[in-house]
Order: structure tokens, then sequence, then C-alpha cells
């Protein structure tokens, strides 16, 4: 499970210290990949801490929103952290490493560029993993009843009343 | 409480489907005193249990059983086992359905006469036409509450629809109001006003639009003449040596088979499972399946000419407050071949929440062109576009024998391309949608591919002549007398309106002809 708060004793110095950098904001240590303000940390259960941020990076790519935090992708895929799910999602992942250092990167999350890493997505978009992950995040990520706000959108309704007497006509600029 | 009906009793009809078709004429055959099982495959949900959450409810209502799909559709790819959005339940998919409620136009009844000759198209007039059906038309409105009929006042325009009338009034179209809605915009027949809560596709939870589900199925029950066996599907309709309907085979809640028998049959399952249930029936004596001398079930699968358009805009709209589709502009519904097709279409107002805006907006899609898009959520209006579209005989539903359902029965396969009256049809549509939203300052648009089909039909077609069609001008079938149809798969032609309120005339139609037919002795 994604805990929003650091585990015990994990204080961004301690996160730090013991953890790279992977990409422009996660971190990855022993065993778990944390946002690098510390605010989450996801412990992996069956895949390599590197393996689930750079899908999480992946994930970002695919369907980038700048005012979505870190957290919310790695919720997206972090169904896939099972037994039954690891190979595959390893081998898509070195495949997509394969394909950086094939572009003269040391791996994914080594490059900087947005543009860079969206171009290795281009050339495998085909693919039946990257399809995989792309069809997961249409609902891991959109289906989150946390990001709904962040986006405007209000949700249920009915245990309001709806929005008869809420602002259903409330329009007020044309 | 409806007294249940022994299997072995002859003499009840058997309805298959409760939706808009089988569920209306279950209960109008109820109401004059007939005999019916009405056999339905989904479960019942009530407005308690329908959730405001549109992946929970699509999980809760959807039909989902295995189908395939083939043919050059954009649908075909994107949502490959899935050609329809549409209801497994009881009341079928008048839990789901929008509630927009107009009546064909008095041409669109003759549309080969009217159109003349199109390349490709199977077009051919139905055996009806509109002066046949006004009075059943009325008694549909009546049975709906149909806005703007009867006096009845036209729902509020909510934020989603001020922008569609701003932008239709900037561009000069006349035509422009809520809609004529089965959803009340006064408290109707023991139900509620609109509470403007939006969800109008996951069931109303006020009951403020019309379903089956919550009027006609519980009316029918307390007559004690009709007995709903849900979760029950049929798999095979049998007959006896003299070609007549027998009963029918079914597998019940426990998944055991069932046979129930019958003086007479209506298929009602909707225009993929009714031609697959005739198909499934073939027998030694109709080898091509139930009711298929002509070679038509199963062909001329319509499904409308559909798209949306999206406009974003610099301020917040909101669309998803409020009613999903009530907002119309029938300016274009006319038929005038001067724009390059044959036939019309209407643009109605409707709103998706972000998860399903996120899945339908540019299936397969991804990266920033998409996500900007979606960050736009709040300020975007949406429109629906819905036309005729042409009949053509390769659009069919067929058996597909490599892909068995949970009962081991061949699959429906959907086999579907556009007519290229159907394409020049939907970028008339998109280049119209835009100029509305672009009229009010839209400074984003999105020409949005047709979604998985709600509006199924054509696929039993009614025909003067047995040669071109399934069913004659009662919904009864040419070959079999004793077989009905009562569904959208009854469908001739299209026309440019949403089905439901025609399927409803129909079925108040066909019931009393029924009835009629029983008490003269001649079923």
């Amino acid at each position: 499970m994604i805990e929003t708060r650091p585990r015990k004793g994990l204080t961004r110095r301690a996160l730090l210290s013991r953890s790279m950098a992977a990409g422009a904001s996660l971190v990855v240590g022993a065993g778990f990949v944390a946002g690098s303000d510390a605010a989450w940390a996801l412990e992996t259960q069956a895949l390599r801490p590197e393996t689930m941020a750079t899908l999480i990076q992946m994930a970002r790519d695919i369907y980038p929103h700048d005012h979505l935090a870190d957290e919310y992708y790695a919720i997206a895929v972090k169904g896939y952290d099972t037994a039954e799910a690891a190979e595959g999602i390893e081998a898509g992942i070195a495949g997509l490493n394969a394909a950086a250092q094939g572009k003269g990167h040391a791996d994914y999350l080594g490059i900087s560029w947005e543009r860079d890493r969206v171009d290795i997505l281009r050339s495998m978009e085909d693919s039946a993993f990257f399809q995989q992950i792309r069809g997961g995040l249409v609902t891991g990520l959109y289906n989150q009843k946390a990001v709904w706000p962040l986006f405007g959108y209000e949700g249920e309704s009915f245990s309001q009343g709806g929005y008869i007497d809420r602002g259903f006509d409330d329009i007020n600029w044309l | 409480m409806a007294a249940p009906f022994d299997l072995s009793d002859d003499t009840v009809i058997v309805v298959i489907g409760t939706g808009a078709g089988g569920g209306v004429l279950s209960n109008e055959l109820a109401q004059r005193g007939v005999s019916v099982v009405a056999l339905e495959a989904g479960g019942r949900y009530l407005p308690e249990d329908y959730v405001n959450d549109e992946w929970e409810s699509f999980g809760q209502l959807a039909w989902l059983d295995p189908r395939t799909t083939s043919g050059d559709w954009r649908v075909a790819r994107d949502f490959s086992g899935l050609p329809a959005w549409i209801v497994k339940a009881v009341g079928g998919t008048t839990t789901h359905w929008a509630g927009a409620s107009i009546r064909f136009q008095d041409h669109e009844w003759k549309a080969a006469t009217t159109y003349g000759p199109v390349q490709g198209a199977n077009l051919l007039d139905w055996p009806i036409g509109a002066e046949e059906m006004a009075p059943w038309y009325d008694l549909a409105e009546k049975k709906l509450g149909v806005t703007r009929t009867n006096d009845i006042p036209g729902l509020p325009g909510c934020n989603n629809y001020k922008v569609f009338e701003a932008g239709a009034k900037a561009l000069g179209y006349k035509e422009v109001h809520t809609g004529r809605m089965a959803i009340n915009s006064q408290d109707y027949d023991g139900r509620l006003a609109c509470q403007q809560t939006g969800f109008c596709f996951q069931g109303c939870k006020w009951g403020a639009k019309w379903s089956a589900a919550y009027t006609d199925i519980p009316r029918g029950e307390a007559t004690g003449n009709l007995e709903v066996r849900e979760r029950a599907h049929v798999a095979r309709i049998l007959h006896d040596d003299a070609g007549k309907v027998t009963g029918v085979e079914y597998f019940d809640a426990d998944g055991n088979l069932q046979m129930q028998k019958a003086r007479a049959v209506c298929v009602a399952g909707n225009s993929f499972e009714s031609p697959r249930l005739l198909l499934n029936s073939a027998s030694s004596m109709f080898p091509d399946g139930l009711a298929n001398s002509s070679g038509q079930v199963g062909r001329n699968y319509m499904r409308h000419m559909t798209g949306s358009v999206y406009g974003v805009f610099d301020k917040p709209v909101k669309m998803w407050r409020g009613t999903t589709m009530a907002g119309i502009i029938q300016d274009e519904a006319r038929h005038d071949p001067s724009r390059g097709f044959v036939g019309g279409y209407e643009l109605e107002t409707l709103a998706l929440g972000l998860p399903f805006m996120a899945a339908f907006l540019d299936p397969g899609s991804w990266g920033r062109e998409f996500t900007t898009a979606l960050d736009s959520y709040e300020n975007m209006a949406g429109m629906w576009i819905v036309g005729e579209d042409m009949p053509q005989e390769t659009n069919r539903v067929t058996l597909n024998h490599e892909v068995q359902d949970q009962y081991g029965l061949p699959v429906a396969n959907v086999h579907f391309s556009d007519h290229p009256n159907d394409i020049a049809m939907r970028n008339h549509a998109y280049r119209q949608g835009i100029a509305v939203y672009e009229a009010v300052g839209a400074t984003r648009t999105f020409p949005t591919p047709p979604y998985p089909s709600t509006h199924n039909l054509g696929t039993n077609r009614m025909s003067e002549n047995p040669r071109d069609g399934v069913v004659n001008k009662w919904g009864q079938t040419h070959d079999i007398a004793n077989l009905f149809v009562s569904d959208g798969s009854q469908f001739t032609t299209g026309a440019a309106e949403n089905p439901t309120l025609t399927i409803v005339a129909l079925a108040i139609r066909q019931a009393d002809h029924i009835a009629g037919e029983l008490s003269r002795g001649n079923l």
C-alpha cells in the first residue's frame, strides 16, 4: 500500500541519504520508491524499486498533468506490483531502458527532457506492454476519486440533492 | 404481486427482454388481461440501487457478456468487445437512456421514396406511416410524461445547455430548446421532478426520468397477469412440426436449463440479442434460423450516425451539473440533399464525467495533446450528434462460433462500416457543432468519434414484402404467425431521432394488436 506519509523514521534527510534520485521528483531506496519531498512512499513487493520508479515516470509521460503529484501516478500503477504481473513489467521496463540506451542515455529515467522520453514511447506505442500500461491508466488514474477535484470535477451529487439549488445554471459569462 | 405461471402453461405470451420494447409490451398486455411471462437476462435494480459513479454504474448495469466486432468502425478497434453501451437489467436500457423523446418526421417513414436510390444503401419505406403512428405516439408521450407535450413545460436549461443555446442562436438556428424529454419538469405520474443531479446515464436516483424498471414493470406485475423472471437468459426458441412457436428454453438464475411453453413469443432483446436468438434457434426445419426465409435476420444493422463535439472555453462551464441531455438543435434534422447527404441529424447536449471523458474523448490517445484537453475539463461544453444512417445489408449481426458466452452459446459478432452518406453527414455535423461553440468563444474544439452504440436498430426489419425484411407492420414475423419482434430491431430505417419513443409507441400498438388477435381467436 502507498502511504501518504513516510514510514516511521523515514525523515526527508534519511530518505534522501538512503536513496538515489530517480527522475525529477522521485527517489528510489532499498525496497521503496518515494516522492522527493518525502510526502509519500511506496514499498515494492515484487517489482524492483527502480522498475517501479520508471513505471511511475512512464505513466506521467503517457498522461502528463503538471498539477498532479507523482503520488497519483504511483497509485495508478501500484497494481502491477504483484508476483503475477512482475515478470511482464520488468521485461517491459527493461525494453524501455534498452530503447533509451539505444539513444545514448543511461536509462529511461536518465533522460531529462520529456520530449525525448516521449519519442521513445511513440516508437513502442503499438507494443502490448505500452498498451497495457496506457489502457490501465485510463481507469487507474482518472477513476481515482482523489484526482477528480484537481480537475474541478465534483463527482457524486445525489446525496447533496443534486444541483437544483447548487448552481446547475450558474454560468455568468455568456 | 404477480401470480407465477407454470412452465407447462401454454396459454401465456412469453416476452424476451424488459426494456423500452419488451417492458412496455409486457405491461400493456397485462393491462389488457393477457397472461405474460417476461424473461429478463439481467437482475432488478431500482433507484436506491443506482450509483452516481460512471465506472461503478457501468459494472452494475451494462451488458458485459462477450461480443465480437468487425468492420472499419473505430469501435471495433478501441472497444473490440463492447460494440454497445446498453443495459442488462429489468427495464433494460431505459435505466441508462438520456430521455430524449422525439417523434419521427413524417417523411422519415418513407425513406426510400423520399431519398430515392442511394448506392450501397438498402433503403426501404416502412409499411406504416406518420398518420398510422400518431395516436400511438400520443399514448407513448403520455406514458413517458414527455416535456413540451400535453402542456408539460420544458426542463430548465443547465450550464451546458446555456452555452449550446447561445452558440446556436448566434449561428442563426431557430429550433433550439431544452428538448422533449421523458424527464419530469414537474412531478408527474407519481414521480418527482428532476433535481438536476447529472448521472442520467447511470439510472435516475430520483425516478424523475421514465424507466420501465419502476413504471411499466411493477404496474404490469400489480395486475397479476405479468410474471417477470430475472436472470433468465433465453437460449433458444422452440417450434413444432407445423412451424409454430411452442415455447422457449432458458437458463435460470442458477444456470439450470428450463423450458417455458408459450402461446406466442415476442423477442425484445435489442438489435444484437434478438437476431442472435433467432439465429441460435436454427433447426432442421429452419436451418438458417427462425423467421429468416428472407435472409434478412441480422442484416441492415443501424446505429445512427453519431459523434460528439466538445468545446473548451476560457471560463468554467461545469457541464456535468444538471440534466445530461436536455438540449436540442433541430434545424439540421430536415432532409436537404444540398448539404451533400440524404436525411438529417439532431444536435443534443451531452456531458460526461471526468472518468468517461478520459475513456471516450479520443480513445487510445495519449500525451499532452490529450491531457491538456482534460486539464480544461471544467471549462468544457459538450454535444452529441445523432442522425440517420443508411441501412446496409453487409452491416450485420452474425453468430461467432469461435466465441461462446457463459452458457456455451455462440456470441453475436457485430460488423459495421460507415456508408459514404454517414461520413458526409458526420463531417457536416462536426463543422456545425464546432461553429456553435466557436460562436461563443471556444478556444479549442474536439470532433470526437462515436462511442460504443446506444441506438441499435434494424436487424429484424419491418417490411411490406416478406422478401425484404423479417416482420410485418405489426412486428409479427413474416414466416411464423405466433412469433413477434418487439424492440428496435424492427426499425426499417433509423430516422434522425432518438429511438426510444418510437419503440414505446410500437410496443403499445403491438400489445393492442396481439390482445385483439387473442380475443378474435387468431393467436
